[in-house]
């Protein structure tokens, strides 16, 4: 009988909702578990084993000297890596940093500021090392989540799409908030996999996926400035979850 | 001989985001205990600054991903105090129902996957499945009918995406909520079975006096609104909350410690603190269930804080239930929240305890300064304290059996280290 796979999830700065999307496998996980070798979930447990690892779920951004090394560490460690979430993709809301001076920012927290060892930037794993796969989302669709690990399991490539949210709102039949309502709607720069949830709910897609595969962002911005949306607006709109993605980040002022 | 012993728990385990404890013995006297936090700061009182008022709750969700709903609720309050608007009943009960779930996913994941392993000796709720498959079964199905609710009204179950300022963007239908009704009419049999099996745990004889503070509501258990309330009598509005409450950055330590301006003490907010101040709103069948199981009137076990969780669990089903019974679709689904320059304050029950915001708004709506105060920011003071007591207490234990049982000491808090925004890093002294 071949050995199990074996699994490590690792946390860097984040809300911890990317980790919370695998234990929100409520039906799947105890069959996962029973598959795979979980041997590195902090959240989860407390078996923490220094070995090596078939694939590591990366979750957070790189935003202390301490894990700048602790990434590499880990790459080292790991025949796969797989980045997931809008932190370890892109550099998460937190890397609304990178458009500020970050001394600013740790004065305006922290009655000390000398006790803060913090990087300027916040970055994604790709930034650092080799990723051999990024799911985007914040938070991810847990079913593109399980959909990944069972992928790289199995060694095949993950079934995951790289339309915009726009494709998403035509497969729900849903009426075009910003044609028919003139709501400002990221959707169509925006990458799939919520299954076009905020015009399903009637409000326009704040882009929480990130960049869809090669967005047209100055298109857009164009037009929801002929609709009215203020130039700030439009920058708020972009400078967000998803800020330092490059299609993004050069419309984030 | 002086004989000086040194502990140092690298990585907490199942405790959300990360973080680490230090105990200094000398000649069997606990001379430090220090709750290390090495979480890297990601500031989001800074950059909320020039943000839309309106972009708040989304921003503000992404602080936790366990407890979301908790900071968008904080933050809508927030902003509707300083706009001087309150929300309709129905954008009140809804927001209510949807905290529940939140309380139902939280708390069964920290009393069954995280917690419960510890009383039975396991490393995990992984591991504790394998002997124990129907219970982590059935604990996964409830955890999930909380998320379900969280999903059909939020959106998804973390960081909802149908919260804005003065309400909801959609109400979602009767139809739409129907099967999580049936979901969660089953699961509340299950929350009354394991009200009674978690205080069947074999659990450690420890008490300690807290001060215990808590919103209270005149009416029912505070969740999504209330006065803050404390075991000495404090009852004051969210705009009061930095008159009575000092974050302190105390030397030798990891954080900036809430505190009680009048004591200087250190306090206790959770679910130890809303059963001790609240327990009578509790809803017959959650009391019932308390009762049976031989939960004392106030609980000052930290331990036991298994059991109050299961009956808030409970207790969220039935609340959840009892306004979808009577629940109709709305619209318009939110209240207008129209800008000022004002500064607003606005506080809710996370499953951790009191969160309290603070926004100072242009009168543009733009957010000129921003102030958050997590739960697990509040405890940490408490937490260290009540570890200097344990500590003592089994400082005869062996060095690898102690470390275990100090995790375990930090981890019936349910401490959530993401959330703590104001964690500072600790030089490390090694004595």
């Amino acid at each position: 009988m071949r050995a199990k796979p074996s699994l490590a999830v690792w946390k860097f700065a984040s809300c911890d909702g990317c980790q919370l999307s695998i234990l929100d496998c409520e039906e799947e996980l105890l069959p996962l578990a029973g598959e795979i070798d979980i041997a590195y979930f902090l959240e989860a447990g407390r078996a923490a084993v220094e070995r090596e690892y078939d694939v590591s779920i990366v979750e957070g951004s790189v935003t202390t000297p301490h894990d700048a090394e602790r990434i590499r560490e880990i790459r080292a460690r790991s025949r796969r890596l797989i980045a997931i979430g809008a932190c370890a993709t892109a550099g998460g809301i937190q890397a609304l940093r990178n458009f500020a001076d970050v001394d600013d920012f740790v004065s305006v927290v922290y009655a000390s500021p000398q006790y803060i060892s913090t990087l300027q930037e916040s970055t994604p794993s790709s930034d650092h090392v080799l990723v051999d796969f990024e799911l985007q989302g914040c938070p991810p669709n847990k079913h593109q989540v399980l959909e990944v690990i069972n992928a790289f399991l199995n060694e095949r490539r993950p079934a995951i799409g790289s339309h915009s949210v726009c494709v998403e709102c035509k497969r729900r039949g849903n009426v075009c908030v910003m044609v028919a309502h003139g709501t400002p709607c990221l959707g169509p720069v925006t990458h799939a996999g919520c299954g076009a949830l905020c015009p399903t709910y009637n409000r326009g897609c704040y882009g929480c996926f990130g960049p869809m595969e090669d967005p047209n962002a100055d298109s857009l911005a164009a037009w929801m400035k002929t609709h009215g949306v203020e130039e700030r607006d439009v920058v708020r709109m972009y400078r967000a979850f998803y800020a330092n993605a490059e299609p993004f980040r050069s419309h984030a002022g | 001989m002086t004989r000086e012993r040194n502990l140092v728990t690298e990585y907490l385990a199942r405790v959300e985001g990360e973080g680490a404890m230090e105990v200094r013995l000398r000649d069997g006297q606990v001379e430090d205990v220090k709750l290390r936090i090495y979480e890297p700061p990601r500031f989001f009182e800074a950059f909320l600054r020039g943000r839309r008022y309106t972009e708040v709750p989304d921003i503000t969700a992404r602080i936790c991903g366990i407890c979301p709903v908790a900071y968008q609720v904080s933050s809508c309050n927030a902003m509707e105090d300083a706009a001087g608007v309150a929300v309709t009943q129905p954008i009140a009960d809804l927001r209510r129902i949807l905290y529940c779930g939140e309380w139902v996913e939280s708390h069964a994941l920290h009393v069954f996957m995280l917690h419960a392993p510890d009383f039975l000796g396991y490393g995990s709720g992984f591991e504790m499945a394998r002997d124990h498959r129907d219970l982590v079964e059935s604990a996964l199905r409830l955890k999930k009918a909380g998320n379900e609710l969280m999903r059909v009204i939020g959106g998804r179950e973390i960081h909802p995406i149908n919260v804005r300022v003065g309400g909801f963007y959609r109400a979602p239908t009767r139809a739409e909520l129907a099967p999580v009704v049936e979901q969660l009419k089953e699961a509340r049999e299950f929350a009354r079975e394991a009200v009674a099996w978690t205080a069947s745990l074999p659990c450690p004889d420890f008490e300690e006096e807290f001060e215990f503070v808590a919103l209270r509501h005149p009416e029912v258990y505070a969740i999504e609104s209330g006065r803050l309330a404390s075991s000495s009598g404090l009852d004051i509005g969210p705009a009061e909350y930095e008159e009575h409450f000092a974050e302190d950055h105390v030397p030798h330590s990891t954080a900036l410690h809430s505190r009680l301006r009048s004591t200087g003490s250190a306090y206790l907010c959770g679910p130890l603190a809303r059963y001790a101040l609240n327990r009578e709103k509790l809803s017959p069948l959650a009391l019932e269930a308390a009762d049976a199981a031989g939960l004392e009137r106030v609980c000052r076990n930290p331990f036991r804080s298994i059991v109050v969780r299961a009956v808030e669990i409970l207790y969220a089903i039935d609340e959840a239930l009892r306004l979808l019974e009577g629940y109709e679709p709305f619209d318009p689904a939110a209240v207008e929240v129209p800008p000022r320059a004002a500064t607003g304050s606005g506080w809710s029950e996370a499953p951790r305890g009191a969160l309290w915001h603070r926004y100072r708004i242009e009168e543009d709506g733009t957010i000129a300064e921003a102030k958050i105060v997590p739960p697990t920011s509040q405890n940490q003071a408490r937490i260290e304290q009540s570890m200097y007591g344990f500590v003592q207490g089994h400082a005869d234990l062996p060095d690898d059996e102690l470390h275990l049982r100090c995790e375990q000491a930090v981890r019936a808090y349910d401490p959530c280290i993401s959330c703590a925004t104001h964690f500072l890093k600790l030089e490390i002294d090694r004595g």
